[in-house]
Parts: C-alpha cells; structure tokens; sequence
C-alpha cells in the first residue's frame, strides 16, 4: 500500500487539523453553536470556502436535530458520508483503439504542469503505455528544456519547437508524431496561463481545435493544473477553464506541503468536473489517483 | 484584482445606504457580510475575524449609529482599518549602505521568484543602478537556463554556476564576480521550497552564513488561500524576511492573501508583480489597494501608468482639444494607440473606479474589436477623419470593404465618436475638467 501511504504522508497535515479539530468539535453528546462554529472555522481552515462550510455546518446542525442523542461519532460518520458525497463524481474514460488518447494539460503559472506531466508520464509508461509528450510551453524561458529532463527521466519521447514557436503547431506535430510512432497516449504540456487573459485562452481553444482536428475524439482528457495551496480562486481557475475548454478533470498539486486540501471538496460540491490525481511530493513517482473514499478516510483518520 | 471583495462590500453598502439611520442589527448584517466577503477573498480566517471585531469597535466607539450617513462612515471605518491592515505606507527596499549588497528571493516552488528576479532586476536598472541575477535554483530541470535566457532578454548580467557545484559553492563566488564588476545589488534567485521541508529550509540558512543578505523578500503567490499564514510564518522563523512580493495579481480577482500576511508576520508587501512581462513590476500601495478594495478603483495606479507611457505633449495637446470639444476621428485613433500602450486593455480598465461591477454585468473588453475599429478609421480619408459628417452611405460601403468588416461596424465606429464628441459638448458646458486621456 505505499500509494495510499505516500496520500496519507502528503495528506497527514490535513488530517490532523481536521480530524483532531473535528474530534474536538463534536466530543460532546449533543453539537452545541459553539461546537458547530467551531467546525466551521475548521472547515474554513483547509479551505473549503464560507459557502461549502456554511453549508456543511447546517446540515450536520440538521442531521442533529433529527433525533435525540446523537453520539460523537455518529456525527463524524455523517460528516464523512456528507463530503465523500460531494466528492464522488464518475469518472469517464474513453478509450478509442488504434489512436493515441490525447491529454492536454491546462493551468494557471507556476501550478506544476510541467513536473505533473513528468510524473503522468512515467506513470503511464510503467503501466505499459507508450507515451509520447508534446511541450506546447514556448512561451516561458526554458520550459522546453525542463519538460526535457522529466521525459528522460520518464523514459518517454517528446516532441518540441523552438521557444516563441506556435503552441498549436507544436500540438500538431504531437498529435502526428503520436499517430506515426503509434503512441498509446500523447501528453501535451501548455505554458502557464492566467485564466483571465483572454487572448491566452482563445490560444488553448486552437490547441484544442488542432488535436481534434488530427486524432478523432481527442483531446480525451483535459487535464487542470490546481496548486493546492491555492484558495478560492481555484474555483475560478475551474469555471474558466472548463468553459474555455471543457475540463475533464483536474490534478491537485504540491499537496504534501501545506495543511490544505479542502478546496478540492469545494471543486468537486460546486462544478462537475471530478478531481482525478494528487500530487505529492518531488519524486517522479509522487502522483497518485485520486480516491474519494481513501481521500475523506485519510482526512477523517484520527491513527 | 481585488473585484470580487469590491464589489461585495458595495452591494452591502449599497443596502446599508438605503436605511436612514444604522441600527445594531443592520451593522451586524453588514459586518457579517464584511467577513463573508473577506473569506471568499481568502483572508485568513483569523484575520477577518480580528478585522471585523476592530471595525464593529471603532465604528460603534465613534457613534455611527446615530450618523445620518451611516454607510458611508462604515464604508470610511472599512477603508481606514484596510490600510491599517496593509501597512499604511509603502515600503521600498531598505537603502544599503555598502555595495554591492546581496538580495535573496525565496519562495515556495512556482510562486513566481525567477520572473521576480528578473523584474526586480530591470527595476532597479531603472532607478539607475547596476544589478547582478544569480541563478542560485539548481535543484528544478533547467530552472539555471530559465533565468539566463530571461536575464538576457532584458539585457542584464546573469551568474550561472558552473556545473557540478553547489549553490552553497557557487554564492560566494557570484558575491565576488559582484564585488569585482561593480555592480550595485545581486539578486539570487533561490530554489523554491516547501515551508515544512526541513532539509531545504536548512540550506536556505546556510546560504545565508556564506553570503549575508542585505534583504530578503518572499515571493507569495496573489492567490493562496488560508495557508499564506503558515507559508509567511515558516519562512519567518527560518530566514526573518524582510519583506514580501505578491505575485500573479494581475488574473485574480481576490488576494486576500495580502491581508492576511501583513497581519500575521507584520512584514511589509513592497511589491506587486501584474505580469508576464519584464517591467510589469508595481510597488505596493497599501492606501490604493484598500481604495480598490472598496470599489473606489485605482486611480493613482492608472494615472502613473498613463504617465509612464503616454507621450506627455501629446496627452497636453489632446486635453487641450478635448476641452474645446474639437475631437476628430484622427484623434479618436490617437487615443486608440495611446491607450492601448499602456498594455493589455482589461489590465488598465481594472484600474478604473466601478469597472468591477461593469465587468461582472458582462462588459468584456475585446482588444480584437479595437483592433476593428483601428482599421475602420484606416479606411478612411483624411478628410472623412476631420469631417466624418460627410460620410453617407455609399462612403460607408467603401470604409466597410476597405477595412474588412461591415457597414454595421463602420456604423457602430461612426456612432461611438458622435457619443463621445456629444459627451465632450456637453462636459464643456458643465464645465467639467480632468477627462484627460481617457476616450471611453
């Protein structure tokens, strides 16, 4: 079980907060206000967001008032039961033989693209796969060249331009090379962008377009780049994105770091668009599938 | 930056406005919308709460309820406690009094330091100093080539490790290089680390016995949420910081992570990065930044931007016909260019005062239409341009043919500028003054 470990050591900051706050919050036979505004401010902490802790807060305030006697733990399961809810979206996957399933990876800077899809890569190629990556990034300095030594590392192909070169033609190319050298998967890397540049976005819909245009069905996946260290704009970054785009789902990254992780409750309670891997860690190996129960046990587990 | 909590807090005062008097309930009503706002914001939880607390005293303590104008004083206590917040003055990097004089940039792992580097770079050349850019990363892929390329692209000095060594080798031999050039400042551009990475941290501290900065600053990213508090006070603990730089300000519509950092580590914000580009670097104005908290728009901002950029004879010969109302289709594309200069359109129209609620109403500015009507006026005759009464139909067939786009677009162009000449009629009637460069 070292995946679900490395989720719990990159998870483990969260849970404490929440489990030993929650605990504590809800100790008592009944859920007094003081305990309930207690768990608010918890939830509020790992940021879910003042509409999804409101929102929880009410319904435990109602799961309470149900009956009598309610014990601590009850509560907790409820709790539980009422974010894995919110978590659990289905996961699509469509699969067309004899062309590559294209994923194109999308983002705000700095949010981990590149590292993600050295890590996806090595992923896939591990599982058998035949991965071809495209570095669409010609934009930031030396993003080829980064994306470069994580494909080595990956042990996977990649194909590039020089920097300033179209993106959509680099995708082309990707797409091509991938239907050539019969890759199973093509991964296409973009340059960091903020979600309210239009004229970036209109770029990533001709990225799109070109991929469509060149493998039937592609591109199969849309991935989003999430920090999670990022607050409620994470929810933004989403909404754009996905209208932009079409997001199918999104990867949380740099999740061993900080003591946050609830703005993925708020993504998966406010837009269909499922959470699909954690990253946590630097190793190439850091990245695992997203687990809805594993990800709410591992935050509810007081060990 | 910053609409979403503007726009909050005006919707409430703008229910507030409607009471005559303020009673403790609706102050209560405000305050907790105040707070709800702050949290979307991503305020530290904590922060807002001792913020709403400091208002709801201050504004009881100076008799707002009996106020007549309730709101309004509400909306002053909000502004004069945001400032407070934000550190009241803005700070500049602490004058050195020997140089060179070492700057180190930390951070978490894409929180944008190697663009800040750069900028910082370019900024202090413009101040008339001499700096050296140190690639002081050598643990992310090609971060080292990232920096030189960009350094290079601006026309700075880089200094790029040799292979092989370390960053705690290569340090004291870029402060050298710096020593013995001349120049002014060296910035390192260190690698981005995890607060709870204790290896990493370790090295930051040893990197600072080797070459002892004269000032730190940590780049956060505008859009952290909660965690900013923990991020600004491991960093704290490890290094002391010296001050700290917001980045990715220009795409977000919160960043209440400047709130809550000042607060927590009482470590000032001394710059603002809005940009992709080299130069898009702004000092950090704490009382403009709580003026556009409030919706009451950047103005200053917006004003010294203008100045930056725009030709000062021209933007005088400009005011001078506009206040006389003899503004032509020529000078309509002047302005045109003048404004679209000072960068990417949304980034300007941000600044100015109520655009956040015009933006959420779904007034999107859309350069490629400006770029429509810059070929509009193209096609058309210089007399046309001075005259545009004499443009009848068959005229405006030609316009439409000759700038690719229709007669309804022409029409559209046509209409805007009689508007805005109108509008220029009648502000010269009223007298009104200070409509400068502003077309729209």
């Amino acid at each position: 079980m070292a995946v679900l470990d490395r989720l719990r050591r990159g998870l483990e900051k969260t849970r404490r907060t929440l489990a030993s706050g929650i605990g504590k919050a809800l100790s008592r036979e009944a859920p007094s206000e003081k305990a309930l505004a207690d768990l608010e401010e918890l939830l509020l902490s790992t940021d879910v967001g003042v509409a999804t802790a409101e929102r929880l807060a009410e319904s435990l305030r109602r799961f309470a008032g149900e009956g009598p006697g309610k014990s601590g733990s009850e509560l907790v399961s409820f709790m539980k039961r009422e974010i894995l809810d919110l978590m659990s979206k289905p996961m699509s996957r469509p699969g067309p033989k004899g062309s590559p399933h294209v994923v194109l990876v999308v983002g705000v800077n700095g949010s981990g693209k590149t590292t993600t899809i050295g890590k996806l890569a090595k992923r896939l190629a591990d599982g058998g796969e035949r991965v071809l990556i495209a570095c669409s990034d010609t934009f930031r300095a030396a993003a080829g060249e980064q994306m470069d030594v994580w494909a080595r590392r990956a042990g996977v192909e990649m194909v590039r331009q020089k920097p300033g070169a179209d993106p959509a033609a680099v995708a082309y190319d990707g797409a091509e090379a991938g239907l050539a050298r019969g890759s199973t998967v093509v991964l296409v890397d973009t340059a960091g962008r903020l979600h309210t540049k239009v004229n970036l976005m209109e770029e990533l819909k001709k990225i799109r377009k070109v991929l469509e245009r060149k493998v039937p069905g592609a591109p199969h996946e849309v991935l989003l780049v999430v920090d999670a260290s990022t607050g409620q704009n994470a929810l933004v970054q989403a909404r754009e994105f996905g209208s932009c785009l079409g997001v199918t789902g999104i990867v949380l990254t740099k999740l061993d770091g900080t003591a946050k992780g609830g703005v993925v409750v708020a993504i998966a309670s406010q837009m269909d668009i499922p959470v699909k891997f954690l990253g946590v860690g630097e190793a190439l190996e850091d990245i695992v599938e997203f687990d809805p129960e594993e990800f709410v046990e591992a935050l509810f587990s007081t060990d | 930056m910053f609409e979403e909590l503007s726009s909050r807090l005006e919707s409430v005062f703008r229910k507030l406005r409607g009471y005559g008097k303020l009673s403790e309930q609706n102050m209560r009503d405000a305050l907790r919308e105040v707070r709800r706002a702050l949290l979307e914001a991503d305020v530290n939880y904590k922060v807002a709460k001792d913020f709403v607390a400091a208002v709801e005293s201050k504004a009881v303590g100076r008799e707002v309820l009996k106020s007549l104008t309730p709101g309004q004083q509400v909306i002053g206590v909000v502004h004069e406690e945001l400032v407070e917040l934000l550190g009241k003055k803005a700070v500049s990097l602490k004058p050195a009094s020997k140089h060179p004089a070492a700057i180190f940039v930390v951070g978490l792992q894409g929180s944008g330091k190697t663009t800040f580097t750069v900028k910082l770079g370019v900024h202090l050349r413009k101040k008339g100093a001499k700096p050296l850019v140190v690639a002081a990363d050598l643990k992310r892929p090609a971060a080292v080539e990232q920096l030189r390329i960009l350094a290079e692209s601006v026309g700075l000095t880089s200094f790029i490790p040799a292979k092989g060594e370390t960053v705690l080798d290569a340090a004291p031999k870029a402060f050298e290089q710096a020593v013995d050039g001349g120049y002014d400042w060296v910035i390192f551009d260190t690698a981005g680390r995890m607060h709870v990475d204790d290896e990493m941290m370790s090295e930051l501290i040893q990197l600072r016995e080797k070459v002892p900065p004269h000032e730190t600053l940590l780049v956060l990213d505008g859009m952290t949420g909660q965690d900013a508090v923990n991020v600004a006070n491991s960093f704290q603990k490890a290094v002391d910081f010296d001050g700290a730089v917001l980045s990715k300000l220009d795409g977000d519509a919160r960043g209440g992570a400047a709130l809550s950092l000042r607060a927590v580590t009482g470590k000032p914000i001394k710059f603002v990065s809005v940009g992709e580009k080299p130069d898009a670097l702004e000092v950090f104005h704490p009382d403009r930044m709580a003026s556009r908290i409030l919706g009451m728009g950047d103005v200053l901002s917006l004003v010294e931007k203008a100045e930056q950029t725009l030709d000062a004879a021209r933007a005088e010969e400009m005011e001078k016909k506009l206040r006389a109302a003899e503004f032509t289709l020529e000078d309509f594309l002047d302005q045109l260019k003048e404004v679209r200069k000072m960068g990417p359109l949304q980034d300007v129209m941000q600044m100015i005062p109520g655009f956040g609620r015009i933006q959420k109403a779904g007034l999107d500015v859309d350069e490629k239409a400006l770029g429509r009507v810059e070929a509009v006026i193209n096609s058309m005759t210089p007399d046309e341009r001075r005259n545009p009464v004499i443009i009848d139909g068959s005229r405006r067939k030609r316009i439409a043919t000759g700038s690719g786009t229709t007669v309804q677009e022409v029409n559209r162009v046509l209409k805007q500028y009689f508007q805005i000449q109108k509008l220029l009629k009648q502000m010269k009637r009223g007298g009104r003054k200070g409509l400068s460069f502003l077309p729209f």
